[in-house]
């Protein structure tokens, strides 16, 4: 008896450390991938120069004298980003007080699921839908001699970014209390005036967190973009083929080596700053919400 | 004079009404003509031949047979690893942890797990599993890195279900004399288990839609593995999702690539459908 006594006791004990084990997992996780990525990153900035690198307005890594500036890269990546919030977030807004406001509960699950559905979708599939969909509608509508340009990647990052700015605006607008509605109602505002003067203010600070949900899912989009974005290191334009700081990594970690490889650990060190940054503001938005 | 301000009032009203059903509609539009883009270029594709052999250059035919076994074995190797891990994770938040700030700073951690997009998972996965731990390009680098990847997913979905096991239970466990492990293993997670489930059909999702967390990671060979040869070192395949990238990216064989998007599809919208169920009866339950 005593015996077993004991042995429950250190099994208690031996699953208590587990757990904390398994609790700390994911804090460790955190640490391990910021130190490899900072620990391979910083060699080459230190090398080419930090101001080089970042605001360097030429990447050329297989010329005989390279140069290794991200500038395109990065400003690639705002616009791009900047473009699909622009068409992205007041279709999904819109599309959030159909669904929460307009239709009834039947219409708006029906279409709830679809929105699901389309958040599942494989970003390759986007992809491929935009290289034989998107690309040569964007060369023949715009006379251009290739679609693969920003632009049709703003496109699809714009859809691609949809299903989270619309399921987190939806549950924000949800979330506004009756009163305001029905108060704003009473005093003989129309039920569409109500909703844009009234539940659309009062739910802004949940609207604003899915902008900067969706702004972290287009910048850290990778495979669809390099898909239709053409992956030339041009500076950006709207109809010229460029390169995303995702698919600078992307599309030359196979077969780089040396100062080039480094470079490229450097541009997802960058990348990785920009979403912790992005990170930081969602996780503030959010926390002000709760108060 | 009222009356014209009426009108003004409701010439807006109707144009805002309108772009609200246009916004709906160019959505639903936009998602219908994806699938029926998929559906009608992939399914004359899909052949029993193309699901059951693997690609032939000598006879020239393609196959994604080793495809859809590599993403089951990732699928799995995946899960068998993230679930312990991240079940334990939730136990301990929800369960043992006393310290209020350490339970902040994992569920930091865990929101910027969440975050981090997938090709810096390619990345750092490539460092440490292909590299650091010298596993080579392999399958079970790419579970690996994919099990860091959906361990957010799990941890929040067990911990949600955990929350709404109400304390009687643990206190009735308890007093009954039951150690606190017994108490949770018995009493607590079989009431959670719809959570658990909800979590793995999310991540299975996540899994099978990933890519480019695994093009440097498990890698882009197509041959066809054993369940054995699979979780060996060094033994590199491509998913589902790599190989479409590859065929259409890197081959342009767009028809092959359009029945791999159909069966995606196909898989993705079971997924979603077995989620809605889970989730209905965890409700319930």
């Amino acid at each position: 008896m005593e015996k077993l006594k004991k042995l429950s006791g250190l099994l208690e004990k031996s699953m208590n450390v587990i757990f904390t084990v398994c609790g700390f997992l994911a804090v460790a996780f955190v640490l391990v991938i910021t130190i490899f990525l900072v620990v391979s990153g910083t060699p080459a900035i230190g090398e080419i120069g930090l101001t080089n690198f970042l605001f360097g307005t030429k990447w050329a890594s297989t010329a005989a004298t390279p140069s290794y500036g991200i500038l395109p890269f990065i400003l690639t990546s705002v616009y791009g980003t900047f473009g699909a919030i622009l068409i992205g977030v007041p279709l999904g807004i819109l599309c959030a007080v159909f669904l929460a406001k307009i239709v009834g509960k039947r219409t708006s699950s029906l279409v709830s699921g679809a929105v699901s559905l389309m958040s599942g979708i494989p970003s390759v599939v986007y992809g491929l839908v935009g290289m034989i969909i998107i690309v040569p509608a964007v060369r023949e509508f715009f006379g251009l001699p290739d679609g693969a340009n920003l632009f049709s990647a703003i496109l699809v990052l714009a859809i691609m970014i949809l299903p989270s700015v619309i399921s987190v605006s939806e549950t924000a607008i949800r979330a506004v209390p009756k009163e305001y509605e029905e108060a704003s109602l009473a005093l003989g505002a129309t039920k569409t005036e109500t909703i844009f003067k009234v539940t659309l203010p009062a739910a802004k600070s949940g609207i604003l967190a899915s902008v900067v949900l969706g702004i972290g899912r287009a910048i850290g989009e990778a495979m669809a973009v390099m898909m239709v974005a053409g992956n030339v290191a041009n500076m950006p334009g709207l109809f010229k083929s460029v390169r995303f700081l995702t698919t600078a990594v992307a599309s030359e970690m196979s077969y780089s080596s040396g100062l080039q490889r480094q470079a490229l650990f450097s541009v997802a060190l960058v990348l990785f700053v920009f979403i912790l940054g992005i990170n930081l503001v969602l996780n503030l938005i959010v926390k002000k919400n709760r108060k | 004079m009222n009356e014209e301000i009426a009108k003004s009032r409701k010439i807006k009203c109707v144009i805002l009404n309108i772009l609200i059903w246009a916004a709906a509609g160019i959505i639903c539009l936009a998602l219908l003509g994806i699938i029926l883009c998929i559906l009608l270029r992939g399914l004359p594709h899909i052949s029993l031949h193309l699901l059951t052999s693997k690609p032939s250059l000598l006879n020239d035919t393609t196959g994604i047979l080793p495809n859809i076994l590599n993403t089951l074995y990732i699928i799995l190797m995946t899960l068998v690893i993230v679930l312990p891990l991240g079940v334990g994770a939730a136990i301990y938040l929800n369960e043992y942890a006393r310290n209020k700030k350490a339970v902040h700073l994992i569920e930091l951690a865990i929101e910027t797990l969440a975050g981090i997009p997938s090709i810096i998972y390619g990345l750092v996965g490539m460092l440490i599993f292909v590299q650091f731990c010298s596993l080579g390009t392999s399958l079970i680098a790419g579970a690996l890195t994919l099990v860091i990847m959906t361990l957010p997913t799990i941890i929040r979905t067990t911990q949600e279900s955990l929350k709404t096991v109400p304390d009687s239970y643990r206190e009735g466990g308890l007093a009954l004399g039951a150690g606190k492990w017994y108490m949770i293993r018995t009493c607590v997670l079989p009431s959670a288990v719809d959570g658990i489930v909800t979590g793995c059909i999310l991540s299975v999702g996540r899994i099978v839609g990933e890519s480019a967390a695994l093009l440097f990671t498990a890698g882009m060979a197509n041959e066809v593995l054993g369940i054995f040869e699979a979780v060996t070192p060094g033994k590199a395949g491509s998913t589902l999702t790599v190989s479409l990238y590859m065929y259409a990216k890197e081959r342009g064989d767009f028809d092959t690539a359009f029945a791999i998007a159909a069966v995606l599809l196909i898989l993705t919208l079971l997924l979603n459908i077995l989620a809605k169920f889970a989730a209905k009866k965890l409700k319930k339950g």
